[in-house]
């Protein structure tokens, strides 16, 4: 079947297990910059490529890992439906299984849910050379452990995705983006707020004294949605997938950039630097220069997480991140699926 | 070979029941409460067999047994040590909610302890600025909405069996309900646990970010059927109470049409709060049951409810109503007021204990399947039906595509409940066959043990026991449930390949 390379990356994964050789998994290339540079050889999931399953009734896709995000989002168009947790791509040739390797999730995350919530099944090659597939193309699934979910965010460290089954959703018939004037401290509590109240709301930024918050539904409901709110109406889907690639002006800065996953209640701590916040609060970035243990110390007392995204060479996450005994429940997790530590070692955590 | 001592008393006490004599049996039973009895109190030590009785089955009852104890532990530190022991001991652990489990997960281990967290029952903190509710396991799910009913918030998977069943279990079972479709089911709606594991170590899962970097732990023990740890603590994600919500109730002539209907609705862009779907048998088992104002001449009705902002709603029913009447619906009924809501509501959510009235037993099955399947699935499922001789009634959740046949039976003729049992996993493989699998929200338990050997091949479920594994080494947590060996699908002779694909070879592991 053209796009189905299956069984040469098996082929490969095999060969690497024989001669007990580390490989770097790669897709699209696009999201080196949050790992650190493997140390295997190369092996390229692109070949592997395509929409298997399309069933727009069903709001169910099924591609292989190497299908391009843009593909996938084309197909979805078409039929007035979208990946509702809104991947960013950070460049051209992104891929479906970069993407869920590394669970990246955009604006839409705290109203729609983030990469791990839409997915059905997948089909993955575990460290013994093995073709496996979990869940499948239903909503509802149960049949043994939840494992393509464990798949998402693992950076590649339990297996090689083949193909995944994902949930989609209708495209809203109307978006609109209102700008209100708050002072960060209050903006970020107004969006917070956000949570309590139904509101057709599907992104929030806040920057400086500006919060931006995007509204999608019906168009009689998005008419209400904004008489509610007030503020003033600003460009939509230019703005947002700006926001999303990182190619809003905040970005641009050369400073330490950032990442930091927070409960959304969590003060703004002064560190030094800029905010820009968007998931109603819970993601935040943050360009300063101050001490990266002062960052990493203010987000763990929060219960959150820290990590440098510009020029990462360190894995996502260090030592101090996994405690015992949860470190320990890693390890094994991972020695179930590839006791050889062949694909991505050291990418998500020195140890694993 | 070198076997340690550990690892000999545990085979020796796995494999005793088949040999033990009952006066062994008793004095194992007296040890251990004694032992027990020194680190909890004497009343949370259940052991005679009349307190035992209620406990030795889960609501598939069907499957029966006895475990040696019972514990109710009233503090997480109590449940450490209680499983410290067991891991020490060799004894295995079955925990258990409110038992409304459909697929014997809590059924008791002969040999061993059964651990009930119903007593773990308070809601530690409820914040609705956050709108985040922290509760023990033994909490039911109901009472969660009703704590955050006053801050006009709710917790949205809401099982049928939701007066009773413990948001414990729901985890175990990653339950859903009648709102999943759009609300999701447990795993969307639960953001940090705290589990027991074997080792009585205490584990903080999840957090209350909306990412936790590193493994997503929180999903692999979410319906994990209580293999993996016992879960202490669970932080669930409150939402608002809809604005409005709506009922549209959609008579059909045939069944088939109103299967149609919905994957029509949903392809529309329509994704309802609730979309059920009722047969019949069912329909006419509910009105008569609850008197709700059902059409008593339809061969299917379809219930489905939409919420949000009165706008929103308005354009919803509009176009449901149009499909509805595409696809050839008799009667379209919009419930004009909530007291007819209710009602209208009450008919489906008593439909399983109405049809039980039908017959002296009932058995649920629980499968999901593609929704464009439907139509086809119902008519085969009613060919077994004649085949078989066993009426069936069928009501479940449409939306997603979760058939839930009750066939109804009566144990007493001989014979009939194993005809039932039989027509149940011809049910469950159909499920398979059409691109679905054999459990949307029930779990695996001890009920479909063989059948999974029809949805995965043997990598799999090595994969799946090397899981296993990692959490629990010695086998302890509940021992035989959800995943079946390697042996016993030889044995079962189902050994199934997906779809039409060659079996890849793979890499012989051991
Ligand atoms: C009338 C009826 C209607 C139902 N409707 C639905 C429905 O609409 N949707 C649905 O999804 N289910 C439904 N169910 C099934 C059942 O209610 C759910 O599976 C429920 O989540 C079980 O909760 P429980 O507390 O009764 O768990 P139990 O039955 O006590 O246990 C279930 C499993 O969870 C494990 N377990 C329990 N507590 C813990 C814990 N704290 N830590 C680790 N493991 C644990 C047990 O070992 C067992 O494997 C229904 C059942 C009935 C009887």
């Amino acid at each position: 079947m053209a796009g189905d390379a299956t069984l040469e990356l098996q082929a490969l994964v095999s060969g690497a297990i024989r001669r007990h050789s580390p490989l770097n998994i790669q897709g699209g290339g696009t999201k080196q910059f949050l790992r650190p540079p493997g140390s295997g050889e190369t092996l390229d999931v692109t070949p592997h490529h395509g929409i298997i399953n399309y069933e727009p009734s069903e709001l169910v896709i099924t591609a292989r890992a190497g299908t391009p995000l843009r593909e996938m989002e084309n197909a979805l168009a078409g039929e007035s439906q979208m990946l509702a947790f809104e991947p960013p791509h950070f460049g051209e040739g992104a891929t479906l299984g970069g993407t869920l390797a590394c669970g990246l999730s955009g604006p839409r995350r705290a109203h729609c849910g983030g990469a791990r919530d839409f997915i059905l099944g997948m089909r993955i090659i575990n460290g013994h050379g093995e073709v496996m597939r979990f869940g499948g193309e239903v909503l509802k699934n149960v049949a043994g452990y939840d494992v393509s979910r464990l798949m998402v965010g693992a950076y590649g460290s339990l297996g090689l995705i083949l193909d995944a089954s994902l949930k989609v959703l209708p495209r809203p018939e109307t978006e609109i983006t209102v700008v209100l004037t708050y002072s960060q401290t209050a903006g970020l509590a107004f969006v917070s707020s956000l949570a309590r109240r139904s509101l057709p709301v599907s992104a929030t930024l806040v920057e400086r004294d500006k919060v931006y918050l995007r509204l999608s539904g019906s168009a009689a409901a998005i008419t209400a949605a904004h008489k509610q709110l007030g503020g003033e109406s600003h460009e939509t889907a230019a703005f947002w997938n700006a926001v999303k690639e990182h190619q809003h002006n905040f970005f641009r800065i050369e400073r330490p950039l950032w990442r930091l996953t927070l409960p959304a209640h969590a003060p703004l701590a002064d560190l030094g630097g800029e905010y820009l916040i968007e998931w109603a609060g819970a993601l935040r970035w943050l360009k300063s220069d101050a001490d990266p243990t002062r960052i990493k110390k203010y987000v763990r007392e929060y219960g959150g997480h820290a990590r440098r995204i510009d020029g990462a060479d360190t894995a996502v996450l260090e030592h101090a991140d996994l405690p015992e005994p949860l470190m320990r429940l890693h390890a094994r997790t991972r020695a179930a699926f590839d006791p050889l530590r062949i694909f991505n070692p050291g990418c998500l955590h020195p140890l694993l | 070979m070198y076997v340690t001592q550990g690892y000999h008393v545990r085979n020796a006490f796995l494999r005793q029941p088949m040999n033990s004599s009952a006066a062994d049996y008793s004095v194992r039973k007296h040890h251990y409460a004694s032992e027990l009895a020194t680190f909890l109190p004497r009343e949370a030590i259940i052991d005679s067999p009349e307190e035992l009785a209620p406990y030795e089955s889960d609501a598939l009852t069907v499957y029966r047994s006895l475990p040696l104890l019972a514990v109710l532990p009233e503090t997480v530190e109590q449940v450490q040590r209680i499983m410290r022991w067991c891991r020490d001991n060799r004894v295995p652990v079955v925990a258990r909610g409110a038992g409304t489990g459909l697929s014997g997960g809590a059924l008791p281990h002969r040999d061993g302890i059964l651990l009930v967290l119903t007593r773990l029952n308070r809601i530690l903190d409820l914040d609705p600025e956050r709108g985040i509710a922290r509760v023990q396991p033994g909490v039911a799910n109901l009472a969660i909405s009703e704590a955050a009913q006053p801050f006009g918030l709710y917790y949205a998977p809401d099982p049928s069996s939701q007066v009773a069943c413990t948001i414990g279990g729901n985890v175990a079972e990653n339950s859903g309900g009648v709102h999943c479709l759009k609300y999701g089911l447990t795993v969307h709606n639960v953001l940090e646990i705290k589990v027991v594991t074997i080792d009585g170590d205490l584990i903080t899962i999840g957090s209350q970010s909306l990412e936790t970097p590193g493994y997503d732990l929180l999903a692999l023990l979410i319906g994990s059927e209580g293999m993996l740890a016992v879960t202490v603590e669970i932080t669930v994600r409150l939402l608002p109470l809809p604005e409005t919500a709506r009922l549209v109730v959609a008579s059909f002539a045939a069944i088939r049409d109103a299967g149609n209907a919905v994957s029509r609705l949903i392809a529309r862009g329509v994704i309802p709060a609730g979309l059920e779907l009722m047969d019949r048998r069912a329909i006419e088992a509910a009105e008569a049951y609850a008197r709700c104002g059902y059409p008593l001449d339809a061969e299917a009705l379809l219930l489905c409810e939409v919420d949000g902002c009165p706008e929103d709603v308005e354009r919803q029913i509009a176009l449901a109503r149009e499909v509805f009447t595409g696809c050839g619906a008799a009667e379209i009924r919009i419930a004009c007021d909530e007291s007819e809501r209710l009602l209208l509501w009450k008919g489906r959510k008593s439909a399983f204990p109405a049809v039980g009235r039908l017959a002296p037993d009932y058995y649920c099955m629980d499968g999901t399947i593609p929704r464009r399947r439907l139509a086809e699935v119902l008519e085969r499922i009613s060919g077994f039906s004649v085949e078989y001789g066993l009426p069936v009634a069928n009501v479940f959740h449409a939306g997603d595509g979760n058939l839930h046949p009750l066939i109804l039976f009566d144990a007493n003729n001989p014979g009939e409940l194993e005809r039932t049992l039989e027509m149940g996993s011809r049910i469950l493989r159909l499920c398979v066959e059409v691109g679905g699998t054999i459990t949307g929200e029930h779990g695996v338990g001890v009920e479909k043990i063989n059948d999974m050997c029809a949805q995965f091949n043997a990598a799999e479920l090595r994969q799946f026991h090397a899981l296993k594994a990692a959490f629990d080494p010695d086998g302890l947590m509940n021992p035989g449930k959800a995943v079946p060996t390697l042996e016993r699908c030889a044995e079962f002779g189902a050994m199934h390949v997906h779809g039409n694909e060659a079996p890849h070879p793979g890499l012989e592991r051991f």
